[in-house]
């Protein structure tokens, strides 16, 4: 019984083994900085992602030429996308949209536009590139997302790429040896607080070879973390001290300016 | 120097903020106004969310009407009972207000009620200014005395029952339209970002009579009241005042409001109301602009919630 269980598990591992893609290489990355303070001078933060492209095995060949593409992701949000339409001469919110747990930052780096690296069947399926990164609208009941030349989803990724909250950068890595590769990773100035993922893919001939993840982190620090916090979880108290203070700085103003 | 807001999650020029509240105290101390219906639209331009300017610019005011009404105290120039009986009813129309603020950006349609409230008022109130200055200038021009107030001239306001004595104001009116008055005021302010001031002062001096020496007195201590409770609820209920804002704006509008009202002594009564009332106009000229003339881009972005 047990002979043949363990007969069993080996023959599954043998399958296991060859269904598994031949990999060669692997990735080694490390970022400059996990924790991002969110500070009263916090104007945006330039981050760095080091890394290295290893063989898997000691003495396994490395191919000629790499892609390499960094999808970093915020904190997800739910946003409204609305249209305006003209009404009796005025323009007025008509149509909206919801989207909804989408990410609120999305940075799509890399080393080359990534039209160039993948077949767009590989990138719809790796979900690479802001064309074809999953944005899930509400509709209806339930929620998906749409073509990617739905107009609600283009208008969406046009403001947001305004905002500087979505990017796609197609010289944002860089190669510095043929293995080695730093990427720059933007946060714009009203970046939001939370955990972000960053997503390492590796590409070779327009197929995945490797991939990593990595993480980090943006918290408000001392005096922002305390405003924001107290105005999100003691709405009465904050109101009330906020009054308070206008009426000192009121009061202070009269005391100052006194002309008799 | 720039700052990071944590309530609007943008970082501003310190500085710009404090010149704004400066300007804007310069106004309302020249004028004897809170300067919400100028500080609000200011904040949007810079990049502020509707939402978040509204609510902050409420606290804002409240610090600038403190000082004048502290001001006006000393020289016993309010009449408190006509005050608190505004007041009453204010604070109602205050909690309407921020109601209906909620509901209207559940629907999409705060920023079109704020824009179309603001031409409708500001050009209203702004062209009457102008007009009744105007005529005031021409008829000094010609040499006529501009008509006094007669303490005889009744309207229809003054036929309602519940009648009541103000002593310090002199006046015998009912409580209706004191009633009327407090609540629309609140309830306007609270949605619009705006003391009211400009709207107050004319409405009591035209309906019910409130004599000249008690009348910014007391709209200073009920916009004071109104705006001061507006924080209250709009931290409570939408979690938008960003206190770190409203400080900044308060520094500079109460040492602007010092240098306006100097400036403003020196200025005639008419001429001051024909300034005051152009500048309102424009301003409700501005925001009809922004209403007709097709925007940039046709969609706009709302935060829904942070899962």
């Amino acid at each position: 019984m047990g002979r043949h269980a363990l007969t069993l598990t080996l023959s599954g591992f043998a399958i296991l083994c060859m269904l598994a893609p031949a990999q060669a290489e692997r990735l080694v990355v490390s970022l400059s900085n996990h924790r991002v303070a969110v500070t009263s001078n916090f104007t945006g933060e330039d981050l760095v992602l080091f890394g290295t492209i290893e063989p898997d095995r000691p003495r396994a060949a490395l191919r000629d030429a790499y892609d390499l593409v960094v999808t970093v992701t915020g904190p997800r949000q739910t946003l409204r996308t609305r249209r305006k339409e003209r009404v009796l001469g005025i323009w007025v919110n008509i149509d909206a949209r919801e989207f909804v747990r989408v990410p609120s930052y999305l940075a799509i780096l890399s080393n080359r536009p990534v039209g160039e690296i993948a077949p767009a069947e590989t990138l719809r399926r790796l979900q690479v590139g802001l064309d074809y990164f999953l944005l899930p609208q509400r509709i209806g009941p339930d929620t998906a997302d749409t073509v990617r030349d739905d107009p609600f989803r283009v208008a969406f990724v046009k403001l947001e790429t305004e905002n500087g909250a979505y990017r796609e950068s197609a010289s944002a890595v860089t190669f510095l040896t043929p293995t080695v590769f730093r990427v720059a990773i933007p946060l714009p100035a009203d970046t939001s607080t939370g955990n972000y993922a960053i997503d390492v893919k590796l590409f070779a001939n327009g197929d995945l070879v490797a991939r990593t993840t990595s993480a980090l982190e943006v918290i408000k620090a001392g005096f922002e973390q305390f405003v924001a916090n107290a105005a999100q979880h003691y709405g009465l108290l904050y109101g009330i001290v906020t009054s308070l203070m206008a009426l000192m700085i009121g009061w202070f103003g009269s005391v100052v300016f006194r002309r008799d | 120097m720039q700052i990071y807001l944590p309530i609007a999650d943008l970082p501003v020029n310190i500085f710009l903020v404090l010149g704004m509240g400066l300007a804007v105290g310069f106004i309302s101390g020249m004028f004897g106004i809170g300067g919400g219906f100028l500080m609000t639209p200011l904040l949007i331009f810079i990049g502020i969310s509707p939402a978040v300017a509204v609510a902050s610019v409420a606290s804002h005011i409240a610090a600038s009407s403190c000082t004048g009404a502290i001001t006006y105290w000393r020289k016993r120039a309010l009449d408190i009972p006509l005050a608190m009986m505004l007041l009453s009813a204010g604070i109602v129309g205050t909690a309407s207000g921020v109601w209906l603020f909620t509901l209207l950006r559940e629907v999409d349609q705060l920023d079109l009620v704020i824009g179309l409230s603001y031409v409708t008022l500001l050009t209203a109130v702004g062209g009457l200014m102008i007009n009744e200055s105007v005529q005031a200038e021409l008829r000094a021009h010609r040499g006529q005395r501009s008509t006094l107030r007669r303490p005889g001239s009744h309207n229809w306001v003054h036929g309602l029952p519940l009648k009541v004595r103000f002593k310090r104001s002199k006046i015998y009116v009912s409580a209706i339209p004191v009633w009327g008055i407090g609540f629309s005021i609140g309830f306007i302010g609270a949605i619009l970002g705006i003391g009211g001031g400009f709207l107050l002062v004319p409405m009591l001096i035209y309906f019910l009579r409130v004599p000249t020496a008690t009348v910014i007195g007391t709209s200073m201590v009920l916009t004071l009241v109104t705006m001061a409770s507006a924080t209250v609820m709009h931290a409570v209920t939408n979690h938008l005042v960003d206190a770190l804002l409203a400080l900044i704006l308060m520094v500079g509008g109460v040492i602007g409001a010092q240098f306006g009202a100097r400036t403003g002594q020196k200025m005639r009564g008419e001429r001051l109301r024909l300034l005051l009332g152009l500048l309102v106009f424009a301003v409700g000229l501005r925001f009809a602009f922004e209403l007709v003339v097709q925007p940039d881009d046709l969609y706009s972005l709302r935060l829904v919630g942070k899962p």
